[in-house]
């Protein structure tokens, strides 16, 4: 047990000085890393930010009904009681055609056209508040409100919301394939990096297997240096990302400023990043294993 | 009981080259044995056979009563461990002093730092080379590099020493010294095996001559 742990310090150490002896090199490799990891990572970031954003904005949504210019109050009365039983409806606000008139006579951009009208062109309408946001739920009430006679029209005003979040899956799913093409790009990278190490200290491994090195003990420092250089270039990429939401954050709190809020970016959070820091190691250590076990069954010595 | 026994052994290389034809020969424990022959006769074949670097075609080779021609590719290097190795061409690591290039196979074993270093200071002085631990190989001498070699190959205290024309491209008086040294191990009775083609060092040095011509052993 003190023998395997005495190899692990010892490889663990060499793998250190081997980068650190060589500051250029490994400076250059994590930075080529760091940047592959901190694209993928700052999308996710502003995707994550952008939901975010979403919730605040939307709230739950709206249907709007309208009603046949003709209608009477007999039927402005049954569509309220209708409205009244639905399940999904939190609260009902009627907008007569004369309250709807007054409004857009107030209205700075098109008052002073509604006020050369002559008669009032608008219909009663209710504007119906539901009490979640399941648009399935929203759509299938408006579907049966067409159904009542004298509703001209129904409108979900959250159909936008719709398209944000199918715009947001598809931005989460092209994330993915980024992230998941960068991630076989740093398995790939690691992969060379240890194969040229390898060739270079061809004769070392060749007398540490004449002098009864197993291939576990050889192969571990170059599967070191892959995972440690996995995990530095994640957190140089996140390093990067950090920085850039500082710096972002100081223009997007005086616009936000101008629309009364106090909306920053943020990064995510420890748990998520520890796992992406992780996970880099992970692909580093993949990289450097299959590199070191290709490579190493062709150094016989001689 | 021998501790390193050829039985019937033929190695043929792919190219259908023929190094050792049918050689049978055995060095018994404590004995300071040469290996002679012309260039090309087989002793490296022989030497790499013990060490399980090359596999033998036919026949069976012990060492330290293991089979080492049946043995699996997971206990050579335990097999290795057991046996000094001084190589013809060397292979100092030379961007490592001469304390750490004797180091290397007590790190490979775990040998812990303090304990490596005091067998490493041990080794370093039997050869003479005490007050040159912090040399680089490039700056010691032939016969310096070849006396580093053999620290190296006895740092882990082996019961067999083998070593592959220790004193080629070394003088006369530099080849007597590695004999010497060689001697100092065989006293106090680790196995000596040496490969070489000077016959003055071989008449003077061994209690054992193995010749080898064409691969056929004719003398043992």
């Amino acid at each position: 047990m003190i023998t395997w742990l005495r190899h692990h310090i010892h490889s663990l150490a060499s793998t250190v000085r081997r980068l650190v002896s060589a500051p250029g090199a490994t400076a250059l490799n994590v930075i080529a890393i760091a940047i592959a990891l901190a694209l993928p990572l700052g999308a996710w970031v502003s995707l994550k930010n952008v939901e975010r954003l979403g919730g605040h904005v939307t709230g739950n949504p709206q249907l709007s009904v309208f009603l046949a210019i003709d209608a009477t109050s007999a039927d402005t009365a049954r569509v309220e009681a209708a409205l009244g039983q639905a399940f999904a409806v939190r609260r009902v606000r009627f907008v007569s055609k004369d309250t709807a008139l007054t409004e857009m006579k107030r209205s700075e951009a098109i008052g002073e056209i509604a006020a050369t009208l002559g008669a009032n062109p608008l219909p009663d309408a209710f504007v119906v508040e539901l009490k979640s946001s399941d648009l399935d739920a929203a759509e299938r009430l408006a579907t049966e409100l067409r159904t009542l006679p004298k509703v001209a029209l129904v409108q979900l005003d959250a159909v936008w919301i719709k398209r944000l979040a199918a715009l947001l899956r598809l931005a989460s799913l092209a994330i993915g394939i980024l992230a998941a093409l960068l991630g076989v790009g740093m398995v790939a990278v690691t992969f060379n990096t240890i194969r040229l190490q390898i060739l270079t200290q061809r004769d070392e491994i060749e007398l540490a297997r004449l002098i009864g090195a197993t291939d576990a003990y050889i192969r571990r420092p170059y599967v070191y240096q892959g995972a440690l250089v996995g995990l530095i270039s994640a957190l140089v990429a996140f390093a990067l990302v950090a920085g850039s939401v500082h710096v972002l954050n100081a223009e997007i709190a005086q616009l936000a400023a101008t629309y009364g809020s106090e909306f920053r970016l943020r990064l995510p959070p420890y748990g998520d990043s520890l796992a992406m820091v992780v996970f880099s190691g992970t692909l580093g250590w993949v990289g450097a294993y299959l590199s070191v076990s290709k490579h190493l069954a062709r150094i016989e010595p001689r | 009981m021998p501790t390193i026994s050829f039985d019937h052994v033929t190695k043929r290389y792919i190219d259908g080259f023929e190094a050792l034809r049918d050689a049978s020969f055995s060095v018994e424990t404590g004995e300071f044995a040469c290996l002679v022959g012309h260039s090309g006769a087989g002793k490296t074949t022989a030497l790499k056979l013990i060490a399980a670097i090359e596999r033998a075609t036919t026949g069976v080779v012990i060492v330290n009563g293991q089979n080492v021609s049946a043995l699996r590719p997971a206990a050579v290097p335990y097999l290795r461990r057991n046996l000094g190795l001084v190589f013809q061409e060397q292979k100092l690591l030379h961007d490592r002093t001469a304390f750490e290039n004797a180091m290397f196979p007590l790190l490979v074993c775990g040998q812990s730092p303090r304990e490596g270093a005091r067998r490493v200071r041990a080794a370093l002085d039997k050869v003479g080379l005490r007050d040159r631990e912090s040399a680089m190989p490039i700056t010691l001498s032939g016969g310096e590099q070849q006396r580093l070699c053999i620290a190296r190959a006895v740092v882990n205290r082996p019961s067999i020493l083998i070593a592959d024309e220790p004193t080629a491209n070394l003088d006369v008086e530099s080849a007597a010294e590695i004999m010497e040294i060689f001697r100092s191990f065989h006293q106090v009775g680790v196995t000596v095996l040496v490969a070489t083609h000077d016959a003055a060092l071989v008449e003077r040095f061994a209690t054992r001559v193995v010749r080898l011509h064409h691969g056929r052993i004719v003398q043992s």
